[in-house]
């Protein structure tokens, strides 16, 4: 068995009009035996920027400090807040970094980056354990579950949907994924990321 | 019958081998004379013949394409992940069962029937290759139901669960899998016997089987006495499963509950995993099995 399904767990990320949205589920695991349905995958790196850590749990808390730590390096030399394209090329090197022997993660962003002008833009990543960038412009998925996210996020995603709608699907999406994926589930967190703030829900899933 | 005796003449499988080929080829019954097999498939002829790969080691052949832990990329998946417990007490037999069946970590179905209800008075439970234990559950129901034929008197759990022993015993090496409860009354009482593929044969008061057994038996063990009162006896099979259906990946999403009495089986219901976790089996909100114990502070 793969050492990216010891502990299970999944990630999604959707973008919406004006705003991203970012879900998990909530348990942790050791092979079949289910351990705790209360771990979080799913950090905040800045007020408008979410880092979603599927994979192994050791690696999930390494990574976790480590982003920590380079983040608030870069605003101490910078003197700013880090935006998420910056991030996602941060955790990209850093992965990249162990490229022979990697952190079994694959992480997940999401964010809203300032323009110019001074609005915000949705912005979503994923990367592969090695660091490989992947910006789309709809949804990206990780972990255990991400072959059954795809397919229920394929049938359901629409374009601009509004930050009430898009949890209606991100959560709909991640609840139903994770009920075909014996790895993931036991609880399903979601975050939507609008421009003056964060909606954290927890939600019921299916507890088997 | 003389093909029945043939039969169980020898447990050397090489040889067992070497008799289905040659009962491929000299068909007796040609296929003209039925018109068809009349829905017998492989049972027409009385004892069921398969017609086995054409290679040297037929059972080397089926286990390089058959599921295993060390090749999950084999082509014939098996179904793994299950819990199923039966146990004996003063009132009968209760038999409990999940229904997930999984391929890999893919929940391919959550509407399993796990038990397999053989007669009127006999019940098996499914755990391993769910086509073998069907199959030759539903066997050995036409063998029961023959034996009550020939002797006016109903098959006693015991030696309905030692044909079925003897049976799989006779194909042992060929890549059968089946972890299987024979559960009945006859006139003994209650009966229930363990029967597996490598030919195990136990008689016993409490068994659980599969992936999750060992959830199920924490439950079952603190939960079992003797005397217990149908009720109780029934919501400790329920909980058990649930325990199981709860902790362990490969088991969950309903349990299906049985209880034998004298006059035959009882089918006493469906019930949702999750449902039990946060309602509990009366379906009243918050007084679920673990809703409130495990993630009561969390809206």
């Amino acid at each position: 068995m793969s050492i990216m399904q010891y502990n299970g767990g999944s990630v999604i990320a959707m973008v919406g009009k004006d705003c991203v949205a970012i879900a998990s589920d909530l348990r942790l695991g050791n092979q079949a035996l289910g351990i705790s349905s209360n771990f979080q995958k799913i950090f905040s790196v800045t007020d408008r920027i979410y880092l979603g850590l599927p994979g192994l749990a050791t690696d999930v808390t390494t990574l976790r400090e480590l982003f920590r730590y380079r983040v608030n390096m870069y605003t101490i030399k910078e003197e700013r807040e880090i935006q998420p394209e910056t991030f996602a090329h941060l955790v990209s090197s850093t992965l990249y970094e162990h490229r022979f022997g990697p952190y079994f993660i694959e992480p997940v962003m999401a964010g809203l980056s300032k323009t110019p002008s001074g609005s915000f833009k949705p912005f979503i990543a994923a990367t592969d354990l090695i660091g490989c960038l992947n910006f789309a412009k709809d949804f990206v998925v990780a972990g255990t579950a991400s072959e059954k996210l795809y397919g229920v996020a394929e049938g359901l995603w629409e374009s601009d949907l509004e930050p009430e709608d898009l949890f209606e699907t991100i959560s709909q999406t991640m609840l139903n994924a994770v009920d075909r994926d014996a790895y993931s589930g036991w609880g399903v967190v979601v975050h939507v990321i609008t421009k003056d703030k964060v909606v954290t829900r927890t939600l019921k899933g299916r507890m088997d | 019958m003389n093909s029945f005796a043939n039969r169980f003449s020898t447990t050397d499988h090489l040889r067992e081998l070497k008799r289905a080929q040659a009962n491929i080829e000299d068909d007796e019954f040609s296929d003209a004379a039925w018109g068809s097999e009349a829905g017998f498939g492989s049972l027409a002829k009385g004892v069921p013949t398969f017609s086995v790969p054409a290679v040297p080691d037929p059972s080397a052949f089926l286990r390089l394409h058959t599921d295993d832990h060390a090749d999950p990329k084999c082509r014939i998946k098996i179904q793994h992940g299950t819990t199923t417990l039966a146990f004996r007490y003063k009132g009968g037999v209760i038999v409990a069962v999940d229904s997930r069946a999984t391929a890999g970590s893919y929940v391919a179905s959550g509407t399993v029937k796990k038990v397999i209800e053989i007669n009127p008075y006999l019940l098996g439970t499914m755990a391993g290759g769910a086509a073998d234990c069907q199959y030759w559950e539903t066997y050995l129901g036409i063998h029961c139901r023959l034996h009550e034929l020939r002797n006016r008197e109903r098959i006693s759990v015991s030696a309905a669960s030692k044909y079925l022993s003897n049976l799989v015993y006779s194909y042992k090496g060929m890549g059968l899998s089946m972890g299987t409860m024979i559960c009945g009354w006859d006139k003994t009482g209650p009966a229930i016997f363990y029967v597996d593929s490598d030919g195990t044969r136990l008689k016993g008061d409490l068994f659980s089987v599969g992936s999750g057994s060992t959830f199920a038996y924490g439950v079952l063990d603190q939960g079992y006495r003797w005397d217990l009162p149908d009720e109780e006896a029934q919501e400790l099979g329920r909980r058990s499963i649930y325990a199981a259906g709860h902790r362990d990946a490969f088991s969950g999403n309903t349990c299906n509950l049985y209880h034998v009495k004298e006059d035959g089986w009882h089918f006493i219901g469906n019930y949702d995993i999750s449902k039990l976790h946060y309602d509990g089996p009366d379906n009243v909100d918050g007084a679920g099995y673990g809703y409130d114990v495990r993630v009561g502070t969390r809206s």
